[in-house]
């Protein structure tokens, strides 16, 4: 593998007295899919928020193309080329889908051409958007609402991609929907690290994935090799 | 009917001046949950620079007309813009993640302290701008309903101030990062939004319009004193929390609500008892709706 775009490294993260990271490591390759599976509480959004600067490592080093993000200020991340779809969608409810696009776009100043280029491929990635475009976010379903994330995330033309569960409580037809887009926006050379608690789908659309089991990498590997290991199959995948 | 549309006018007249001071509070409340105690008494000292700035210039023997607002007004909105973003980080920022309670005792205390230093700079009597800024005359608007000259000026300085924070809020990207970090500050992070920026921005926006509202406020009604942040600034905070706090629309709403109970009771039924009024229709609002007639239907989310 060549050399990782983000590369994590023994990252320790504290909450108070609660260690929800204890010494995790990963990569993610240029052009790859990652995928982070782990159970409830696992601190697989944390990893995430750590590398988005919401949440200040204890130690540890966090790496985007060899220059350390730890201590950087979150809203100085996404300018680097990371964009982070939170859990829960987070979409600004009381914002029209067009003004969340907007503050996706925030990092692009006031680049009119390469805003509107971006909006073209976020709306041509989800036509629902577009019919969709002067409606509040809040009054959006859960599936729309997630598309809006995504897409909202891919305004600031992210080289990474973050996205924390995006198929949660959406119903499996959209689940498919949304994997797929996912898919799609990867083949449009974004490097992508995602976060699933449903690991058959994850496992089966990434590279690589690792298993996350209370703040410690507990296994990794070929996405393929996991979805036939053992222990992943007894513990995600819901097989006896 | 003629008795009726003077009183509306009145209220709307008096309301649209406490919406022009309850957008600072409600702005601030939307963007740091806090109740900013202290910008009553930002929008007390806009009066009072307003005075200083009249009478310098009265002193260095110009008679000072209607043209001075021209540039004293904006003047003074700057100087208390830059007071409100002072404001915010010596007695706000740094208690940013201290929970709910600290940054409430310091907005108190800030607002103590900036009454203090109008009474002790400017002593505890009326003050009054002089005679010469104010229009002469005044319009018939139908009938014997009429409105003075400077009034109708005042109040339409208030309409376009809210407007262009409408458009503002609306039409540009800064606004609109203003709403959305009202909505969520991680989320706002990470789109890039410098969070800390915007909050400066808002604490830029509010207390100069209400500084331009002390001007206009002193303007209408002749004389003020160092507690007018606490009587009129007080009932434009109620006015916020009427239009459901948090939200700017709801702010406007809520002080011309405010602004004609008020003037059609003390109309009909006794200028003693227009605050009784004003405040028991108030509570009945808020028992209807507890989050405001704009605010969020269900109790706030902490
Ligand atoms: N703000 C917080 N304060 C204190 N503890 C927290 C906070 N956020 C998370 N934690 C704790 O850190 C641990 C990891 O949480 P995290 O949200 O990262 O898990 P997760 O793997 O994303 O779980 P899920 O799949 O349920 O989203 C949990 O034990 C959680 O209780
Ligand atoms: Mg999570």
């Amino acid at each position: 593998m060549s050399e990782p775009i983000l590369d994590i490294r023994e990252l320790h993260v504290w909450y108070g007295q609660i260690h929800a990271l204890k010494g995790a490591s990963l990569t993610l390759g240029a052009g790859e899919v990652v995928a982070l599976i782990g159970g409830n509480g696992a601190g697989k959004s944390t990893l995430l928020r750590a590398i988005s600067g919401l949440i200040r490592p204890r130690e540890g080093e966090i790496l985007l193309r060899g220059c350390s993000l730890v201590g950087l200020p979150a809203h100085e991340v996404v300018g680097r080329g990371l964009s982070h779809a939170p859990e829960g969608r987070k979409v600004f409810t009381a914002l029209s889908v067009e003004e969340n696009l907007a503050m996706g776009a925030w990092v692009l100043g006031g680049d009119r051409t390469r805003i509107d280029r971006q909006r073209e491929r976020v709306f041509s990635l989800f036509p629902r958007l577009l019919e969709r475009r002067r409606q509040l976010a809040g009054t959006l379903s859960g599936g729309e609402q997630q598309m809006l994330a995504i897409g909202r995330a891919l305004m600031a033309e992210p080289q990474v991609l973050l996205l924390d569960e995006p198929s949660l409580g959406l119903a499996p037809i959209l689940v498919e929907r949304i994997f797929a887009t996912v898919r799609e926006i990867h083949r449009a050379g974004v490097s992508i690290l995602l976060v699933e608690q449903n690991a058959r789908g994850a496992l089966a659309l990434a590279d690589r994935a690792y298993v996350l089991e209370t703040g410690r990498v507990a296994l990794s590997g070929a996405a393929a090799d996991l979805l036939v290991d053992e222990r992943v199959r007894k513990a995600y995948l819901g097989e006896g | 009917m003629e008795f009726l549309a003077q009183n509306l006018l009145n209220g709307v007249s008096i309301g649209s001046f406490y919406a022009l001071v309850a957008l600072g509070y409600t702005m601030v409340y939307g963007v740091l949950r806090l109740i900013n105690f202290a910008h009553g008494d930002l929008f007390m000292w806009g009066a009072f620079l307003g005075y200083t700035a009249l009478t310098a210039i009265s002193a260095a023997g110009l008679s000072p007309g209607p043209w001075v607002f021209v540039p004293v007004l904006p003047g003074v909105m700057i100087v208390l813009a830059l007071a409100g973003v002072l404001l915010e980080r010596t007695a706000y920022r740094p208690l940013r993640s201290a929970g709910r309670l600290p940054p409430l005792i310091s907005a108190l205390g800030a607002a103590f302290i900036l009454q203090a230093l109008a009474r002790n700079l400017y002593g505890a009597s009326y003050k009054t701008y002089p005679s010469s800024v104010s229009l002469p005359g005044g319009v018939r608007i139908l009938g014997d309903v009429t409105m003075g000259t400077t009034q109708i000026v005042a109040v339409l300085a208030a309409l376009l101030l809210m407007s262009a924070l409408h458009v503002f809020v609306h039409r540009t990207r800064v606004g609109t990062a203003m709403r959305a970090v009202s909505l969520d500050h991680d989320t706002a992070r990470l789109m890039g939004i410098p969070v800390d920026r915007v909050i400066a921005g808002v604490f830029l926006i509010g207390p100069a319009l209400g500084g331009a509202a002390g001007m206009l406020v002193a303007l209408r009604y002749g004389s003020f004193d160092f507690t007018l942040g606490w009587t009129f600034g007080l009932k434009a905070f109620i006015a916020a929390i009427v239009g459901g706090i948090g939200n700017i629309p709801g702010a406007m709403l809520g002080g011309l609500i405010l602004g004609v109970v008020e003037s059609l009771g003390a109309g009909y039924i006794s200028p003693q008892w227009k605050d009784l009024i004003a405040y028991v229709l108030l509570a009945l609002i808020l028992i209807a709706r507890p989050g405001g007639l704009l605010g969020e239907r269900c109790a706030e989310r902490v």
